[in-house]
């Protein structure tokens, strides 16, 4: 191939990172046994690229080039260390061996899975498994992680670094763990995945970069090649329930950023592909009679999905599936959910009682959405003055960051409604 | 994404080493330095000397003072700063913490560099507007 414009390359190169780096740095854990290792070969064979494909011109097989090309640094880095420590010299001489076996591209897609396990082994604090899988699995600089969580570049990098350390000290395997215990670490992995996904859920711009990646996460556990002992109803519940959650996200903010409700939303805006994708996944995972909460949940937002409107919605049916959910995953806020379905086709007599009974028992009470929750219903009934107490409840309750301040501007408009 | 790394050190540490001591420190630190040029990771660096050649300057009753000595007096001596080329945070401190410095007792304070480009804009701005005026 000629060789490209050098301001073409780096953008290539940018692209290239982007979309390969996960993968790449994945097999390279495999081959070399060791995260920082890997990482540090990966960065090393990134700025080799840039500084070879410009007289060179592109390979022709981009990854399989980055990757061997990542090996070798590995060695020049092994060689560097092993002058001041001999337990390495045995790994340099092992890859030196094996510097020519080129890996096939199935064994790459495996990697990547090998990978998530690992950075969501239970060993490692929720933070640090969030954390480290959306730096390595996801290719994100801890900069964009630490601006979506809302804490300083400082604090996410240690939270890396300590990460890092357990998989160290702990020598925990990059494999996927055997069937028997498989079910238990998919359960850990799902629910990174879905912390990711909800920490995005909000309006800003920076929400749409984690809710991208969850999806992405998602596609992974559903789509690599040796994933196939992962096809438990769950990684198809939840990759529905996330794809029908974000089809709403064009609707539920106006271009100033003010927050939209579900029943003032265009539905519209709704995006008809995530749904139509969402729908047959859930469909899916319902089928299987296996499945858990993140199904039931996709089935509550398939049925808000399907609906032309909030009144025609079938909320009975919804309100079963809720019954379902509090079985299988007993939890106040779902009960809140529950209450605010009943009101909807009993009437808000009916959801006000049953949140007042929740708010009356007190895990609630601290919780500004059961507050606004309340608040909206009695504004239903005429009983403004209350409707209004409960609104300044909920604000006083509602935190004070930029992720709510959407929120927090909801509730002062309705307050000021209500005047 | 460009990293400063301020270089401590004890000075006292230092003085008690043998002169080949000393050397083989320099010449792994050197070395190390050298691996992170060849590989596009050092935006420049500079070494400082001793904290008894600075001085401080400042605004005081209206005027410009100046003192001997640095800033801040403490046992850890700034001995050089190194401008590092890394992805993110995470991969600065990767590579930092490979510098042979770190075993001989060196602490590295690791700041991103502030983006001043907007500020920049907007007091050409203010300044514009200052001279049309």
């Amino acid at each position: 191939m000629l060789p490209n414009a050098p301001e073409d390359l780096s953008r290539i190169i940018e692209t290239l990172y982007r979309s390969e780096s996960g993968r790449i740095l994945a097999t390279l854990v495999r081959l070399l046994g060791d995260l920082d290792l890997a990482e540090e070969a990966m960065h090393e064979a990134f700025a080799a690229a840039l500084e070879t494909w410009p007289q060179t011109g592109l390979p022709d097989k981009l990854r399989p080039w980055l990757i061997s090309a990542g090996r070798f640094k590995a060695i020049d880095v092994m060689r560097r260390r092993r002058r001041f420590d001999d337990a390495q010299s045995d790994l340099a001489l092992r890859l030196e061996a094996r510097i020519n076996e080129a890996p096939q591209e199935e064994e790459i897609e495996d990697d990547r899975l090998r990978l998530i396990f690992t950075c969501c082994h239970p060993a490692l604090p929720p933070e640090g498994q969030v954390a480290l899988t959306l730096r390595e699995v996801c290719g994100l600089t801890t900069e964009e992680i630490a601006r979506a969580f809302l804490v300083t570049p400082a604090t996410l990098a240690q939270r890396i670094v300590r990460a890092k350390a357990i998989i160290r000290d702990k020598a925990i395997p990059y494999q996927v763990p055997a069937l028997l215990e498989l079910s238990a670490r998919l359960g850990a992995v799902l629910q990174v995945v879905y912390l990711v996904f909800n920490a995005g859920y909000s309006t800003e711009a920076t929400g749409a970069v984690l809710s991208r990646e969850a999806i992405r996460l998602g596609r992974l556990l559903l789509d690599v090649p040796g994933a196939d002992l992962l096809r438990e109803p769950e990684v198809m519940g939840l990759l529905g329930l996330m794809l029908l959650q974000e089809s709403r996200r064009a609707a539920r903010s106006s271009a100033e950023g003010e927050l939209i409700l579900l029943d003032r939303q265009d539905r519209s805006l709704w995006n008809r592909d995530q749904i139509a994708e969402g729908i047959a996944l859930t469909e899916n995972a319902l089928r299987s009679r296996r499945f858990g909460a993140y199904t039931l949940q996709a089935a509550i937002a398939a049925i808000h999905a399907e609906a032309s409107s909030a009144v025609s919605t079938d909320w009975r049916q919804i309100t079963l599936l809720y019954d379902r959910l509090i079985r299988i995953q007993p939890s106040p806020v779902v009960e809140l959910n529950r209450a605010v379905a009943i009101a909807m086709y009993e009437g808000p007599e009916q959801g006000l009682s049953l949140i007042d009974d929740l708010l009356a028992r007190e895990e609630l009470a601290g919780y500004h959405l059961a507050h606004s929750a309340r608040a909206d219903l009695c504004r239903r009934l005429g009983r403004f003055s209350e409707a209004r107490a409960s609104y300044e409840k909920a604000l006083s309750l509602a935190r004070q960051d930029a992720r709510h301040e959407p929120e927090r501007r909801f509730l002062l408009g309705r307050i000021e409604e209500l005047k | 994404m460009k990293y400063i790394c301020l270089g401590y050190y004890e000075p006292a540490k230092h003085a008690g080493m043998t002169e080949d001591e000393r050397n083989a420190m320099f010449d792994e630190c050197f070395e190390y330095d050298d691996h992170l040029r060849a590989n596009g990771h050092w935006g420049g660096g500079e070494a400082l000397q001793p904290s008894e050649t600075a001085l401080t300057l400042y605004w005081k009753n209206g005027k410009v003072a100046t003192t001997d000595g640095p800033y801040t007096e403490t046992k850890e001596q700034l001995g050089g700063i190194l401008v590092l080329e890394a992805r993110d945070m995470n991969h600065a401190i990767q590579l930092m913490a490979q510098h042979p410095a770190v075993k001989y007792g060196s602490i590295f304070e690791i700041r991103p560099s502030g983006d001043l480009n907007e500020m920049m804009k907007a007091s050409q701005e203010r300044r514009r507007k200052l001279t049309a005026r």
